[in-house]
């Protein structure tokens, strides 16, 4: 029997879909405009050798960060001592590598764990609404007008200096923002007609808000992970400066810093405090390029 | 026989008007005020009426995407078994969520851009028992080949598609779990006119395949003529007209109906009719005109239409039953 109308005109309608090559996967899409992103590229280099550089830092250096040498005490940088040595002795390269350590894991560590109580927490409750989505930005608000600087006090006075105790409170003081940026891609997302059919699945609140909506929230939440990244190492160098960050025995970049009180080092050995200062700025400034290009490549009014 | 597949019975939907610092109730939306309507089985029916009028919001009312404020609705199964839906708890509505389907109006937004488009339909069919996934490819691709598409598409991306083929995925969506009614709601209206009349042509012949019923919304009556068996005239979140198609287009009864049916292009010259040009915009369903809600707007309104809300009541053209709520229709009224 002959084909129907319907399907020959169904067929004409296929073979001029096939003929326009399918464009490539919406990921490479994005990886691409990142990639011709010149800072975003930089940024990640450099951000990846500092990583690494820490990660392996017993291999990069011969020194113990910790052990004092008395014998080699406020040495100017030389072949041996890349940075030069501080007041101790201790190889100031080795305690900068070691200190980023710390560093990051404090300031990737704690946008994370930020970022996964915001995301759990926003996502269900931008999603449900109602008196959960209520509470939910109350108690946010409480978190957010919290001076950080006094919780840190508060804390350091009841339960004494410690590197978790750092990262708890800029989790405290920091979830509230992924929070808002979670609930707000969620108030969206939640009239999307695609939503809108998985409800009329009855699919439970949990697969479609965390399985199926999630994904297209991630990523102004990835760029925000980047940014609190930078920002969280700034603060931990910044109270460390002050004495009120990690216990002053652990290396990290504020900690290092630290010296720097001492207006006698300030002035006479900027070899203890230079390098280290030029490295958290670098450090700060890749992931902020990250980041930014993390933000162009992503934003969908900008995808051609 | 003709026999209901969903009866409404006064329903309605009405949402929250917040304001101010404290979300204060200010108002409420009547988007659907007071719907009667009974859908039978294997009919079209159509559902028109300009945008806004509430039509999208009834069709979710029956599939509960949102929660009628009052009113019933009843779905009858095949052996006659009643079953009112909008009292049930939410997993209770597990069966009758297989029956009653939709597609939706906006190919852009009515595919996940982050799952394939097996990806995204196959939650569905698990949750309702079909464990293998070998089975689940194998229904999904057996609709794509039904809706003239090939299999292999199950593992692309929406932003692949065109809009027609977005929306003919939409179309294996609703039917991936074999329902028996489908929303149709403005399926087409977002397409281009060749692609539009590929598409109708498709879901009537997949209706007839399947047997389904489907509730036709549209906000363009040109479209209804040759798909819908009865179309159900909206307004101001009532409805205001429901007859058999034909009758409604050659023995309107409606001065809105007759407005919206003016207002269609047509092609023969000596069938032209003077357009009847509604004039200002709907109003605001928040605060529905006293009387007739279409009094300020129609060319026919008389004093009383300011004053006296007029009631669906029960005519006959044509021999066939046709409902109209209008003061100035003089027919005699069937009981
Ligand atoms: N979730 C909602 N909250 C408040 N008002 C709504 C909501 N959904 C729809 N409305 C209002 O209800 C009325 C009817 O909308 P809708 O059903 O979408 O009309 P249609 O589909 O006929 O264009 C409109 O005035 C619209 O603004
Ligand atoms: S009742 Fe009056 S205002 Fe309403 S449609 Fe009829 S004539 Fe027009
Ligand atoms: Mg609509």
């Amino acid at each position: 029997m002959a084909k129907s109308s319907l399907d020959k005109k169904f067929d004409q309608i296929r073979k001029r879909e096939e003929e326009k090559t399918f464009s490539t996967k919406k990921r490479s899409r994005i990886v691409n405009k990142f990639l011709n992103n010149r800072l975003a590229v930089l940024g990640l280099i450099i951000f990846t050798i500092i990583i690494l550089a820490s990660i392996f830092a017993p291999l990069l250096s011969p020194y113990d960060p910790m052990r004092v040498d008395l014998r080699s005490m406020r040495q100017p940088p030389s072949f041996d001592h890349w940075f030069g040595t501080d007041s101790t002795g201790r190889d100031v390269f080795t305690r900068v590598l070691f200190g980023g350590r710390v560093s990051i894991f404090i300031g990737l560590g704690s946008a994370i764990l930020s970022a996964v109580v915001g995301i759990a927490v926003g996502c269900y409750a931008g999603y449900k609404g109602g008196w959960i989505d209520v509470i939910a930005l109350r108690i946010s608000e409480i978190f957010m007008s919290f001076p950080q600087i006094i919780l840190v006090l508060l804390l350091v006075s009841i339960t004494g200096q410690s590197l978790f105790n750092l990262m708890a409170i800029f989790i405290l003081t920091g979830w509230g923002g992924m929070y808002r940026l979670a609930r707000a891609r969620m108030l969206s997302l939640r009239e999307e007609e695609y939503v809108q059919a998985l409800r009329s699945f009855g699919l439970s609140t949990f697969t479609i808000c965390y399985k199926h909506m999630l994904p297209n929230a991630l990523s102004p939440i990835m760029v925000n992970i980047t940014l609190s990244t930078a920002m969280f190492i700034l603060t931990e160098a910044g109270l460390s400066f002050l004495g009120l960050g990690v216990p002053l025995n652990i290396p990290t970049w504020g900690n290092i810093l630290n010296v720097a009180q001492d207006i006698l080092i300030l002035q006479n050995y900027w070899w203890m405090w230079g390098p280290v200062g030029i490295v958290i700025s670098v450090f700060v400034l890749c992931v902020n390029f990250i980041g930014d290009g993390l933000r162009d490549s992503t934003d969908p009014s900008q995808q051609g | 026989m003709k026999k209901e597949i969903l009866k409404l019975r006064g329903v309605k939907v009405h949402f929250p008007v917040q304001a101010g610092v404290f979300n204060r109730i200010v108002g409420h939306v009547l988007a659907v005020d007071g719907v009667d309507l009974d859908i039978f089985r294997g009919e079209v029916l159509g559902l028109a009426g300009e945008s806004g009028c509430g039509k999208t919001t009834l069709g979710k009312a029956i599939l509960r995407l949102v929660e009628p404020t009052d009113g019933e609705v009843k779905y009858i199964s095949q052996d006659d078994d009643e079953t009112e839906l909008t009292s049930l708890e939410k997993k209770d509505m597990d069966p009758f969520r297989k029956k009653l389907q939709i597609v939706f109006q906006d190919p852009h937004s009515s595919l996940n851009p982050s799952f394939t488009i097996f990806g995204s339909l196959q939650d569905p069919l698990k949750k309702f028992g079909i464990k293998s996934k070998e089975e689940r490819r194998k229904i999904i691709g057996d609709l794509l080949e039904a809706v003239n598409m090939r299999r292999e598409y199950m593992d692309r991306y929406p932003h692949e598609f065109s809009g027609g083929q977005r929306q003919r995925i939409g179309i294996v969506r609703a039917l991936c779990l074999e329902p028996e009614l489908i929303v149709c709601d403005e399926a087409v209206s977002a397409l281009d006119v060749s692609i539009q009349a590929q598409v109708l042509k498709l879901l009537m012949q997949l209706k007839k395949e399947k047997n389904l019923t489907y509730l036709f919304i549209t906000h363009d009556l040109s479209v209804t003529e040759y798909l819908c068996d009865r179309i159900a005239v909206m307004y101001l979140g009532r409805i205001v007209e429901l007859c058999d198609s034909e009758d409604l287009y050659n023995n309107t009864l409606h001065p809105y109906s007759e407005a919206l049916i003016s207002a269609i292009p047509v092609a023969d010259l000596d069938k032209q009719t003077k357009r009847i040009v509604l004039e200002g915009d709907v109003p605001s369903p928040v605060n529905p005109p006293k009387g007739c809600p279409f009094h300020p707007r129609c060319p026919k309104a008389t004093d009383i239409c300011k004053t006296e809300v007029p009631t669906l009541k029960k005519y006959s053209t044509n021999g066939n039953e046709h409902y109209a709520s209008c003061h100035l229709i003089d027919l005699p009224e069937i009981s």
